[in-house]
C-alpha cells in the first residue's frame, strides 16, 4: 500500500490524545540542507510538507536546528540485527534503537540469522518485528544459499514476492565462491528486480585467517588474510555479471585493488555497485598491534594505503555507498584471545560521525555527497521504497539532524544497541546526531532516544511508507 | 621487568642483563646444593594450552631451583579443554595467588593479552604463543651462543658481528621470530633461509636477509646455523612437495655439514626430526648444542622469573 | 651535608689493624679463607688478602673470593630488582674459616643473607665477620668480631663508603638525609 492511497491522520490538536501520544507535525527551524542552503522542515503527517525560509506552522512542535545539518534519513545497507537467534547479542528492537541513535531511519537486515533468512517465513518475521519496534524500517535481506551453504539456492523467488518484498541477496559472512552458484543467482534475480550482494572473500586463500596479509602479520605471528583474496573474487564477479547481464553488489570492499577492480569495471558498463564501511575509512592495521579483539573485522583492516584509495574511490563514485557491517557481538566474544575473538564491530552508532571524521572533514565529500553515499543511493541499490528520498516538500519525513561542530570522545553512553563491541570507545570524534525523524515522528531527540513503547504506538498510527 | 612478553622491543641492555644473572644461575648449578632460596613464598604456575614437556619441566626446574612453589596447570583434561575461557582461567590463576604466570598458548598474543587484561595481575612470561614468539628460547638461544664463543668470559658480551643462519619453517616459527629481533639487537648478523612458500608475506621489516638456498648460506661459513623443526601439518599444506625434497634442499645433511667451518656451532631448539631437517652426524656432533640448550634453558629462565618475580611489582618497569 | 669521619690514611690504618686481628685470632694465615660481600666488600677483602701476605711469611696461603647474596635477600619484593655480582668461592670451605667482609654493617640482613648463601656452598669450621663500619641499629643477632670503626648514627643519616677501586676517591662520610631519607648500606 503506498501513502498516497491512505487517508491522512487526523490533525492532532483537534483529537483527546493519550498522553503517551508522539506528536507527528514538527517545524524544524532554520537548519542547513545537504546543499548548504538554510530552510525551515515542516513535518506533518509523515511528509515533509514544506521547506523554505520563514515557514509559520500553528500547533506545530519547533524545533531548532540553528548550526544543525539536515540529512535524508541514512539507510544502511549492512547491519547485522542477529533476530532470530542470537538475542544475546542484539534484537531486532535494540538494533533498530541503535541505527536511530546513529541517524538512520532504514536497515537492511542480513541473512545470517539462526534460522537464516533463506525463506519467506523468516524474512516475514523479521519484518514484522521491525514493524512492530517502529524506529526504521528494517529490510530484511535474503540468503542467495540455502542455509548460508553455499551448494543450492535459497527461495529466493519466495522471499521477493513475499510480504517483505526482498530485493537483496546475500550469503553475507560467507562468500558465494562456486562461480557457477554465483552465475545462477545472479541471472536468477534479475525476474524480480533484485541484486546479489556479495562477501568477496576466497575461502581457500583466507583460511584460518586473522588479519590483513602483510608486515603485521608476519610479525605478529597472525595468519594472514591476503587482499586478493577479496580482489579475485570481485574480478570473477563482475565479469560473472557482465556476462549474464545482471546487476551486482560488493559488500564491504577493503582494499586498493580493489578499488581499481571496480573502477575498471564501471568504466566498462558492468552493473557493479560498491561498499565501503565506515572502519575501513578510518582505521587501519596497525591497531592490531595489542592483539585487542575489538579491531578484529571480516574482512580486517588494512594498510593506510588502503584506506586512502577507499576515500578517494568513495569520492569519486567508485565506490556508490557507505555501509556500517554493524555486527554487535556479546562482551565474551571479545573478551578473550585474538584467535578466539569473533569478527566485527557494531557501527551504526557511530556511523555518521566516522564518515565525517574519514572524508568529510578533509574536504573529499561535502554533505549532499553524504546523503548520497548513505541515504539515497543506498535506498535505490535495495529498491526500498519510502527511504532516501531528497529533502524536499512532500518526500517522506525521514530525516537527520547532525550537530558538525562538536567533538565528543565516544563511549559506551553513545551505544544503544545491545553490543559494545566498537573500536571508537574512548576516540574523539567529530559530530553527534542531534534527532532522527521517522514516518514523521521523531525516534531520537535532542541526542535521546525515545521509549520505545511510544515509539512502537507511533508506528502503528503513522502512516506507512 | 614486569612482564617477558617478546624479544622485539627488548634493549640489548636488559637482555644482556638476563643473560648476565643466567650466568650466575648456570653457576648454582655447578655447585652441591642446586637450589636458591630467593623465590620462597612466591607461586609460579605454567599455565599450558598447548601440549610442551620440554618446554614445561624446563620453566618447572628453574622455578624450583629458586624456591618458588609451582602449579602446573594443563589445558588437557582441565576446564579449559570444556571451554572455559582464558579470562575465567587467570581470574582463577589470581584468586590462588599467582604471583608469576609461564604461559603457552596456540594463540598468537594470548599471552599479551593476558598481560594486558587487568585479569590478573602476576608477571607473565611467554613460553610459546602460536606463531608469535617464544622469547625464553631466543635468550636460551643467545646464551649458549655466547657461552660457546667466549666461555666464561661471556658476562657483558654481545654477539657483536656473530654470522647467524636460521634455516627452515620461518613462517610459522616463534623461535624464529624471537631469535630474529634478539640477535639481531644483540648485534648479530641474520640470515634466514627458507622455501618461499614459508617466508611471511613481507619481512621488509625484520632485521635479517632472506634467503632460499641453504648451499649458498652454508658457504658463506656462518658462525651459527640453526636448524628449526619442520612440523608434521606442514606436510600437507602444499608448502612443498614433499619430506624427500625438503630435506634435500634445506636439510642439514652430512655434505653440507661437512661443509660447515669447524668453528660452526650447530643448533636446534628440539624436538628434532632426524634425518629430515638435520641428519644424525650433525646433531650429534662436537658442534652440536642441542643438550647444552636444554641445560641453559633452566639457567636463563631462572633468570627471568628472579627479574619478573624479584622487586617490587609496581616501582619496576 | 656529608661530614667526613675516615680519610684514606683512616682506612688503610684500619684495614691494617684488622689484618693482624684476623692473623692472630686465627693464629696465622692457614686455612684462612677472605670472601668480600659485592660490591665493595670485594674489594676490601682483596685489600685485606693483600695486606695478610705482606704481614706473614706464608701468607700466600690465604684464599679471597667473593660471595654474592642477592639471591638470599629477604626483602627482594620490597626494593627494585638487585642485579646479582658473580659469586668466587676459591675451592671448598669445608672445615676452614671464613671471614665475611662488607663496607657497612647496619641492619645484619645482608649478613644474615650471607650465611645461608655460606651454608649452600659449603661447611666452614668458623664464620667471622670484619666490617670497614659498624653504624648500629642491628634488626638481627649479629656482630662484627673485626670493626674498622664504630660509627653510631642516627637512622636519618647516611654513610658513604667510597673507595679507589669502586668510586675513584676514597673516604668515609656521614650524610643528614633530608626526612623520609635512605638507609645506609
Ligand atoms: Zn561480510
Amino acid at each position: 500500500m503506498t501513502t498516497a492511497q491512505r487517508p491522512p491522520t487526523p490533525s492532532l490538536p483537534t483529537r483527546d490524545l493519550p498522553t503517551h501520544t508522539v506528536p507527528t507535525n514538527y517545524l524544524i527551524g532554520g537548519a542547513a540542507l545537504p546543499d548548504g542552503t538554510r530552510a525551515d522542515i515542516l513535518l506533518a503527517d509523515g511528509r515533509i510538507d514544506e521547506i523554505g525560509t520563514g515557514i509559520s506552522a500553528a500547533g506545530a512542535t519547533r524545533i531548532d536546528a540553528d548550526g544543525l545539518v539536515a540529512l535524508p534519513g541514512l539507510v544502511d545497507l549492512h547491519t547485522h540485527l542477529r533476530e532470530p537467534g542470537y538475542e544475546q547479542s542484539e534484537t531486532v528492537l535494540t538494533g533498530s534503537q541503535a541505527a536511530a541513535r546513529g541517524g538512520f531511519t532504514s536497515v537492511f537486515a542480513m541473512a545470517n540469522t539462526s534460522p537464516v533468512q533463506d525463506t519467506a517465513g523468516v524474512v516475514e518475521q523479521v519484518l514484522a518485528l521491525g514493524e512492530a519496534a517502529g524506529y526504521v524500517t528494517v529490510q530484511p535481506i535474503g540468503a542467495v544459499t540455502v542455509g548460508l551453504k553455499g551448494q543450492s539456492l535459497a527461495e529466493l523467488g519466495a522471499m521477493a514476492a513475499s510480504r517483505a518484498r526482498v530485493r537483496v541477496f546475500s550469503d553475507d559472512g560467507f562468500c558465494v565462491s562456486d562461480p557457477l552458484l554465483m552465475r545462477r543467482a545472479l541471472e536468477y534475480v534479475k525476474a524480480f528486480g533484485g541484486v546479489v550482494a556479495q562477501h568477496a572473500q576466497e575461502p581457500r586463500l583466507t583460511e584460518g585467517a586473522q588479519m590483513n596479509e602483510g608486515a603485521l602479520s608476519g610479525e605478529l605471528g597472525l595468519a594472514g588474510w591476503p587482499a586478493v583474496a577479496e580482489e579475485s573474487i570481485i574480478a570473477r564477479d563482475v565479469l560473472l555479471a557482465e556476462h549474464v547481464g545482471s546487476r551486482l553488489h560488493i559488500c564491504h570492499v577493503s582494499t586498493a585493488g580493489s578499488v581499481d577492480v571496480i573502477r575498471w569495471a564501471k568504466a566498462r558498463g558492468i552493473d557493479v555497485t560498491a561498499e565501503v564501511t565506515p572502519h575501513h575509512l578510518l582505521l587501519t592495521e596497525d591497531l592490531i598491534a595489542g592483539y585487542d579483539a575489538r579491531y578484529k573485522v571480516n574482512p580486517p583492516l588494512r594498510r593506510r594505503e588502503d584506506t586512502e584509495a577507499l576515500r578517494a574511490g568513495l569520492a569519486d563514485g567508485t565506490i556508490d555507498i557507505v555501509a556500517t557491517d554493524h555486527a554487535p557481538h556479546p562482551v565474551e566474544a571479545k573478551d578473550c584471545e585474538w584467535d578466539a575473538a569473533a569478527n566485527g564491530m557494531v557501527g551504526l552508532e557511530s556511523a555518521l560521525s566516522v564518515v565525517h571524521a574519514s572524508v568529510v572533514a578533509n574536504g573529499l565529500l561535502d554533505w549532499a555527497d553524504v546523503a548520497r553515499v548513505l541515504s539515497q543511493t543506498p535506498a535505490r541499490i535495495g529498491r526500498i521504497e519510502g527511504q532516501g528520498h531528497s529533502l524536499a516538500a512532500g518526500a517522506p519525513a525521514e530525516l537527520t539532524l547532525y550537530d558538525p561542530a562538536v567533538n565528543r570522545v565516544f563511549g559506551t553512553d553513545d551505544l544503544s544497541g545491545k553490543g559494545v563491541n566498537s573500536p571508537y570507545l574512548g576516540v574523539t570524534l567529530p559530530g553527534r546526531v542531534v534527532s532522527t525523524f521517522h514516518r514523521g515522528y521523531p525516534t531520537v531527540l535532542n541526542g535521546q532516544l525515545q521509549d520505545a513503547s511510544l515509539i512502537a504506538d507511533a508506528g502503528r498510527e503513522s502512516p506507512r511508507g | 621487568m614486569r612482564h617477558l612478553l617478546t624479544t622485539k622491543g627488548l634493549d640489548s641492555d636488559t637482555a644482556i642483563t638476563l643473560l648476565d644473572v643466567a650466568e650466575d644461575m648456570a653457576d648454582v648449578a655447578d655447585r652441591e646444593i642446586r637450589k636458591l632460596p630467593t623465590l620462597r613464598g612466591k607461586t609460579v604456575v605454567n599455565l599450558f594450552f598447548e601440549d610442551s614437556t620440554r618446554t614445561r619441566i624446563s620453566f618447572e626446574a628453574a622455578a624450583k631451583r629458586l624456591s618458588a612453589d609451582v602449579i602446573n596447570f594443563s589445558a588437557k583434561g582441565s576446564s579449559v579443554s570444556k571451554g572455559e575461557s582464558l579470562k575465567d582461567t587467570a581470574q582463577t590463576l589470581a584468586a590462588i595467588g599467582a604471583d608469576g604466570v609461564v604461559i603457552r598458548h596456540p594463540a598468537s598474543g594470548a599471552p599479551q593479552v593476558l598481560a594486558d587484561s587487568g585479569w590478573i595481575d602476576a608477571g607473565i612470561i611467554n613460553a610459546g604463543d602460536g606463531t608469535h614468539e617464544h622469547p625464553t628460547q631466543a635468550l636460551l638461544d643467545a646464551f649458549t651462543i655466547r657461552r660457546r664463543l667466549h666461555g666464561k668470559a661471556s658476562r657483558g658480551k654481545d654477539l657483536d658481528g656473530v654470522t647467524v643462519t636460521i634455516v627452515g619453517d620461518i613462517l610459522h616459527s616463534r623461535v624464529a621470530r624471537s631469535n630474529v629481533w634478539l640477535l639481531a639487537g644483540l648485534g648479530a648478523d641474520v640470515t634466514l633461509v627458507a622455501p618461499p612458500t614459508l617466508v611471511p608475506a613481507d619481512t621488509s621489516g625484520w632485521p635479517a636477509r632472506v634467503e632460499f638456498d641453504l648451499d649458498a648460506a652454508v658457504d658463506t661459513q656462518p658462525d651459527v646455523v640453526m636448524m628449526l623443526r619442520i612440523q608434521a601439518e606442514r606436510m600437507h599444506g602444499s608448502f612443498f612437495p614433499n619430506s624427500r625434497e625438503y630435506s634435500r634442499r634445506w636439510g642439514l645433511d652430512d655434505a653440507r655439514f661437512a661443509r660447515l667451518g669447524t668453528d660452526s656451532i650447530v643448533m636446534h631448539p628440539g624436538p628434532m626430526n632426524r634425518g629430515l631437517e638435520i641428519s644424525s652426524m650433525a646433531a650429534d656432533s662436537q658442534q652440536s648444542t642441542v643438550r647444552e640448550q636444554v641445560a641453559n634453558g633452566v639457567s636463563v629462565r631462572m633468570a627471568a622469573l628472579y627479574l619478573l618475580l624479584s622487586g617490587d611489582r609496581e616501582g619496576t618497569k | 651535608m656529608a661530614r667526613t669521619v675516615l680519610a684514606q690514611a683512616d682506612i688503610d690504618r684500619a684495614l691494617t689493624r684488622i689484618s693482624h686481628e684476623i692473623l692472630e685470632s686465627n693464629r696465622g694465615p692457614d686455612d684462612l679463607v677472605i670472601l668480600g660481600i659485592p660490591t665493595r666488600g670485594v674489594v676490601l677483602a682483596q685489600r685485606i688478602a693483600a695486606s695478610i701476605r705482606r704481614i706473614e711469611p706464608n701468607g700466600a696461603a690465604v684464599a679471597v673470593g667473593s660471595l654474592d647474596v642477592t639471591m638470599y635477600r629477604d626483602d627482594l619484593s620490597r626494593t627494585t630488582t638487585r642485579t646479582p655480582s658473580p659469586t668466587h668461592v676459591p675451592g671448598s670451605i669445608d672445615g676452614r674459616t671464613v671471614v665475611l667482609v662488607d663496607d657497612v654493617l647496619y641492619s645484619g640482613r645482608t649478613i644474615r643473607a650471607a650465611l645461608d648463601a655460606l651454608g649452600d656452598h659449603g661447611r666452614p669450621k668458623i664464620v667471622r665477620l670484619a666490617v670497614l663500619v659498624d653504624r648500629g641499629h642491628r634488626e638481627l643477632p649479629i656482630r662484627a668480631d673485626f670493626v674498622g670503626k664504630n660509627l653510631p648514627s642516627a637512622a636519618t643519616e647516611r654513610i658513604n663508603v667510597h673507595l679507589a677501586e669502586t668510586d675513584g676517591d676514597e673516604f668515609v662520610s656521614i650524610e643528614t638525609m633530608s626526612t623520609d631519607g635512605g638507609v645506609g648500606a
